[in-house]
């Protein structure tokens, strides 16, 4: 089976500390796979260096077999990966149609251009609103971004990772802060959106990640202990110990 | 502050309504009918002089506005774009065979070339060190103007005639009035153009780039060349400005390079307004207008000015735009008449507190500064004594009174200002 991240002792330390000590994982093409971890287990810093806002200390990362390293993150978006934040990251005075207007201009080819004018583009406006319907906020299509509420932010953002079409999705906690209800919907969401897509997802809530993810890695102090579907990192001890516990009988 | 403007051009519909090409049919008629208000030769250079800040204005906000860059160096493209032109109008024989009209072409490719060579380094990030890179490269080209006399030369500048120019359908640029509307020419096409450029993929972008950079870059596009497109784009239209400039001062010296020029736009740009496209139209047209006319009446305008600025800043930061569109609900829920009370209540007292205020400085200054003897000063066509008690006391009680009366209705005219634009009229 092809994967399309393919991530090989992967190592990053900020000084004399080691964040990241030799990760291997690989994510395979049209799955949905899951990082999970305890506070401080590196995974946000993980996401960055995929996603080329930090550089790794050592070790290489494939997208769909291309080494990653040294790239930015506009070119690493351009090679069809896309991410969202763990602090939500929206353009707050722009309108909600802006901002997923905004996500689809590269990849729709218009790139630099000065001599279109957006608003005349049929297609960027029926692309827009077609993913505004998707993530249900066509009765907020022009308000600014930032007075939606909080849920609504979060499914804008994921509005704006989609838009753009790239096939590898990263969300990195995408239900944080969130209660039960919005979480539900939000996990349905990304179900409904990430059809046909990759999806790699960091997350704490473990309802989320064993409802949601075909397959499941483990990191504990930057390294992945288990991998493997919900049922076997369910029943891997090691993950017990080192991180679940109790947790997991709620699930 | 940016929302209102953002989310209007969001709605537009493909076809072009009557609401957006109002205001430019209004503008354009205003343009043409103007002169023939104000005929004389003093109001038509103050015009000249405001449509050249005002496209000025207007570059300088792509920057500070739409891409979120500070620049404290932006007169050098539009000075460099003018003494081109400058050097265009002395080259006798190309300059006789082009008409005058087409000059600001040239003045702002060079603006975009200097633009392209500047901003190639200095795009690379936005923030402090983008202005400083600015403030660095503006002393730099400054200080060439002493160097390189050439082009720039020396301390007199350089000087040139416009008349010499190819004839435009027989019109030789001899009078002012023929000048003014090659300006408000040229002023209409910059303005449209660089609200057009807003409206592109690319505006969009520099907008997204501007308020948040990092998710910009996620979206595909390399936040550096979007704000070099931008610059280059400012570059360009600056250097329009600075070839209007050429043609009705028809000398440009180094004080069009110095920070002194630069730190006027960001002020002239800023008391306008730079979350909205019109908020530098108003600046430039407010700035001009104090500084010439004030400028007759005192030789304390640029503290007037000053005041004003750091009060905007402090109380209004989307400028006066800024403050029209916050009006904007109340228009259209017709209740604008319901805050004509509450504001005279506060407005005029308040006027009178600043005149009391002026008063009072301009009495210092009188005592200071006046040749020993001279007593008697004018302020507000009154003449007295600026050594007696008299306008001392009318002043103070002026300030005090009137910013006593001002200070006790302000928040009547919150609460009405709330009222008239809130949904449920102010019942929450």
């Amino acid at each position: 089976m092809t994967s399309a991240l393919e991530i090989t002792n992967l190592r990053k330390s900020f000084g004399q500390t080691e964040i990241i000590r030799g990760v291997d994982l690989s994510v395979r093409k049209g799955e949905r796979h899951a990082v999970i971890g305890p506070n401080g287990a590196g995974k946000s810093t993980l996401y960055n260096l995929i996603t080329g806002r930090f550089a790794q200390t050592a070790g290489t990362v494939q997208l769909h077999g291309q080494d990653l390293r040294g790239k930015a993150p506009f070119q690493i978006n351009r090679l069809g990966l896309s991410r969202s934040f763990q602090i939500t990251n929206i353009f707050p005075n722009m309108s909600v149609f802006e901002n997923i207007r905004c996500a689809l201009l590269w990849t729709r080819g218009y790139k630099y251009s000065f001599w279109t004018l957006v608003s005349r583009k049929q297609d960027l406006t029926d692309a827009a609103d077609e993913i505004l319907a998707q993530i249900n906020l066509t009765s907020r299509r022009d308000l600014p971004a930032g007075v939606l509420s909080y849920a609504e932010q979060r499914a804008l953002e994921i509005g704006i990772t989609i838009a753009g079409g790239a096939d590898v999705i990263m969300l990195d906690e995408p239900t944080a802060g969130m209660s039960h209800s919005e979480t539900d919907y939000i996990v349905e969401l990304i179900r409904q959106v990430t059809e046909n897509k990759t999806l790699m997802m960091v997350e704490h809530d473990m309802g989320v990640v064993f409802g949601l993810a075909d397959r499941i890695s483990v990191l504990v102090y930057g390294e992945i202990i288990a991998t493997g579907t919900p049922e076997e990192v369910r029943g891997n001890p090691r993950v017990q110990e080192a991180y679940l516990g109790t947790a997991m009988e709620d699930h | 502050m940016t929302q209102t403007s953002q989310i209007s051009a969001s709605r537009q519909a493909p076809g072009l309504s009557l609401g957006v090409v109002m205001p430019w049919l209004l503008s354009a008629a205003a343009l043409v009918l103007l002169p023939m208000v104000f005929t004389a030769n003093s109001a038509i250079t103050v015009m000249n002089q405001m449509a050249i800040t005002i496209i000025f204005a207007l570059a300088y906000n792509m920057l500070l506005g739409q891409g979120g860059m500070l620049s404290f160096g932006h007169a050098v493209y539009m000075g460099v774009g003018g003494f081109a032109c400058m050097h265009i109008m002395n080259m006798s024989d190309f300059f006789a065979a082009l008409p005058l009209p087409v000059l600001p072409i040239f003045g702002g490719l060079v603006g975009m070339g200097l633009a392209i060579v500047v901003g190639s380094f200095s795009t690379r990030s936005s923030g402090t060190v983008f202005a400083m890179i600015s403030l660095g490269v503006g002393e730099l080209i400054a200080a060439c103007s002493i160097i390189i006399v050439v082009f720039f030369g020396g301390e007199e500048g350089i000087s040139g005639d416009r008349t010499y120019g190819l004839p435009f359908f027989g019109i030789e640029f001899l009078r002012q009035i023929e000048v003014y509307y090659l300006t408000a020419f040229w002023l209409m096409l910059s303005a449209l153009l660089m609200f057009l450029f807003s409206r592109t993929p690319i505006g969009r972008i520099a907008n997204a780039v501007r308020d948040n950079p990092e998710r910009a870059e996620f979206l595909g596009y390399s936040q550096r060349w979007v704000r070099f497109h931008s610059f280059v784009a400012s570059g360009f239209f600056a250097g329009v400005a600075g070839a209007l400039f050429a043609i009705n001062y028809e000398i440009l010296t180094e004080e069009n390079l110095n920070l002194a020029t630069s730190g006027e736009i960001l002020l002239v740009t800023f008391l306008g307004g730079v979350g909205f496209f019109f908020g530098p139209i108003i600046g430039a047209i407010v700035f001009t207008l104090l500084r010439t006319v004030l400028g007759l009446e005192t030789e304390l305008w640029a503290l007037y000015v000053g005041l004003l600025f750091l009060v905007t800043v402090m109380y209004f930061p989307g400028g006066l735009a800024g403050l029209l569109m916050m009006h904007s609900p109340a228009v259209k829920m017709k209740r604008l008449r319901s805050l004509v009370v509450p504001y005279a209540k506060v407005l005029v007292p308040g006027a009178f507190a600043i005149i009391g205020a002026a008063c009072l400085i301009e009495m210092v200054f009188h005592l200071r500064h006046a040749p020993p003897g001279d007593h008697q000063m004018t302020l507000f066509w009154i003449s007295f004594d600026s050594h007696t008690i008299l306008p001392w006391t009318v002043s103070a009680v002026l300030l005090i009174g009137g910013g006593w009366l001002a200070k006790r209705f302000a928040p009547e005219m919150a609460n009405s200002y709330h009222a008239a634009t809130s949904l449920d009229g102010g019942g929450a």
